[in-house]
């Protein structure tokens, strides 16, 4: 069976929009991602190497603010959400498949690679920004953060700029 | 008045709306075609512009609501977390983000969505994302310092720019317009082809931005929640139509010395001349505070009344009025000021010999509640504190 085509962008930003609205109107801040997995990080180190943890300011200042574990972080039970929200629409539009899609010049080793590169290099970037495309940008830009919407012109600006550099992951 | 979290919904139970929302926003993701690296990347080389139209239109809904709600005072935007501006780190983290972007093709948002539905290459992605947010963990003894460095605080951009939040808003709203027209020729451009808009879309397209417009120009137009409250307060003064209850001094003083439980004491005075004499048993509510939701629950009950109290006749009035507008509390105000008040409750002065028995009569009375009160306030001292509404520390964004 063929998958269906994508919503229109629009009508899926509108969405998108309200789901926020609601998000921050219910509690008051907006939606994320890479919080959830700083979550893990920092209890796993916590759990690993409770020394070590006392000295690093960055990972004991998160726990002692939430001192329940990530399993009862707000963002963590988001992410677990958009999990399960992905993983519904991709049923219902046929397109729940085990596939690699990578630029057509490179191979998949490359394309597995670059991916957890660009993980690292999101995931690191997320802490010093202090969110990532959906904390910072989107729910900045929501509420209008001067910070949000700088580090959103940062990342896109910063894509942009690279984005010819890089022209062999993606392009013929 | 939201947000709802935590004063009417628990935290515990905001666990379960953060799964609600998730799964709205996974859906979402997925639904528009996030999930497809592909569509991610198309916007820096030109030929898909899905994510800019799709984030860019969320961006603008959610703002015009939020400004929308704030404006006719269901939502307190002075609770709502706004990501605090580190300047430095701002900038450095978003260029190394771009530079993720573009090498792995996924924001973590989207690798998330992207490993729900199968995508091998998603889930790389998350896992680089650990291997990242672990290194700069280990590494934060070095990275401290660009961290923390130009810290500005919660700012608004609009007050950054200096101008108001709703011209912000405008320029926003008509910049992401003109960016879909753009990159729609652009994409265009790109694929070789024409891809004209159906008519009956276009109209809807047209009536969105319009709509859009008209939301922001009412705003721009009409006075918001406070404003309209503090024109209705001053419009019942003006008319002199508002009927205070008043109370006197005496029966004030009687219902504290014999009923402080069934009475809220208010002084609406500033803290420092609260600090320097107060009624006893009575709390401090300055007035410019009235609206602020920790002393909500002063207002919005018909449990105790509230007596309202201060030097001048006209502050104590225009407070009685906000508690009137916010709530459905029963309020009362005191005839006397504090030091009028003051006068005849601290260290009464007994009456000359030669004075009538109404006056003696007076005086007994003073003195048996100014002591009854004196003893209130000793017994009392530890309980008897106003109830503050913890002020409400949201956490939010990624970090």
């Amino acid at each position: 069976m063929k998958s269906k085509p994508y919503m229109n962008p629009y009508l899926a930003g509108v969405f998108l929009g309200l789901i926020l609205l609601g998000t921050i109107y219910v509690t008051g801040r907006g939606l994320g991602a890479s919080g959830a997995v700083k979550s893990f990080v920092a209890n796993g180190i916590a759990e690993v190497a409770p020394e070590y943890t006392r000295q690093n300011s960055f990972i004991s200042s998160y726990i002692n603010d939430r001192p329940n574990g990530p399993l009862q972080d707000w963002l963590v039970i988001q992410v677990l959400g958009v999990i399960i929200g992905a993983f519904i629409s991709g049923v219902l539009s046929n397109r729940l498949k085990l596939k690699l899609e990578r630029g057509p010049r490179i191979t998949n080793n490359t394309r597995i690679v670059a991916a957890i590169i660009g993980g690292l290099l999101f995931g690191f970037g997320s802490q010093l920004g202090r969110g990532c495309t959906s904390g910072s940008a989107l729910s900045g830009m929501a509420v209008m953060s001067f910070g949000g919407i700088i580090t959103m012109l940062a990342i896109f600006g910063s894509g942009y700029g690279l984005a010819y550099f890089f022209k062999k992951l993606w392009l013929k | 008045m939201g947000p709802l979290v935590p004063f009417i919904i628990s935290e515990e139970f905001n666990l379960v709306v953060a799964l609600i929302a998730g799964i709205g926003f996974g859906f979402i993701l997925e639904q528009a075609g996030f999930s497809s690296t592909k569509k991610l990347v198309g916007l820096f080389y030109g030929y898909d512009f899905t994510v800019l139209k799709v984030f860019f239109t969320a961006g603008v809904t959610a703002m015009i609501g939020v400004l929308l709600f704030g404006h006719i005072g269901i939502l307190d935007l002075s609770v709502i977390y706004i990501n605090p501006t580190f300047l430095t780190s701002a900038i450095v983290g978003g260029v190394i983000m771009g530079a993720g972007f573009i090498i792995g093709g996924f924001c973590p948002g989207t690798s998330i969505v992207a490993a729900s539905v199968g995508k091998l290459d998603g889930l790389a992605f998350v896992f680089g994302g650990f291997l990242g947010v672990l290194a700069f963990s280990v590494g934060f003894p070095y990275l401290e310092e660009l961290y923390y460095a130009n810290a500005q605080g919660p700012v608004i951009i609009s007050d950054k720019l200096g101008i108001s939040k709703m011209l912000f808003a405008f320029a926003l709203t008509a910049v992401a317009f003109a960016a879909f027209y753009f990159t729609g020729k652009i994409e265009d451009r790109v694929n070789n082809v024409k891809q004209p808009i159906p008519k009956q879309t276009f109209n809807r397209y047209a009536i969105s931005m319009g709509l859009a417009f008209v939301l922001l120009g009412m705003m721009a137009i009409t006075p918001d929640y406070e404003q309209l409250l503090q024109s209705r307060i001053a419009r019942a003064e003006q008319q002199k139509k508002c009927v205070f209850y008043e109370v006197s001094a005496e029966k004030l003083a009687f219902e504290i010395a014999n009923n402080h439980y069934k009475v809220n004491v208010i002084d609406v005075r500033s803290p420092e001349e609260f600090e320097e004499y107060h009624i006893p048993l009575a709390i401090n509510i300055p007035l410019e505070e009235i609206l602020d939701r920790k002393w909500e629950r002063y207002f919005k009950q018909t449990i105790k009344p509230n007596y309202f109290y201060a030097e001048s006749d006209t502050i104590v009035k225009k407070a009685c009025l906000l508690a009137r507008f916010v709530g459905d509390s029963e309020n009362y105000i005191l005839r006397e000021s504090v030091s009028q008040f003051e006068a005849m409750f601290q260290n009464p002065q007994p009456p000359p010999a030669y004075a009538s028995k109404q006056e003696f009569n007076t005086y007994n009375f003073r003195k048996e509640v100014a002591y009854k009160m004196e003893n209130l306030v000793e017994a009392l001292k530890n309980i008897n504190q106003p109830i503050v509404q913890e002020p409400i520390k949201i956490q939010g964004g990624c970090s």
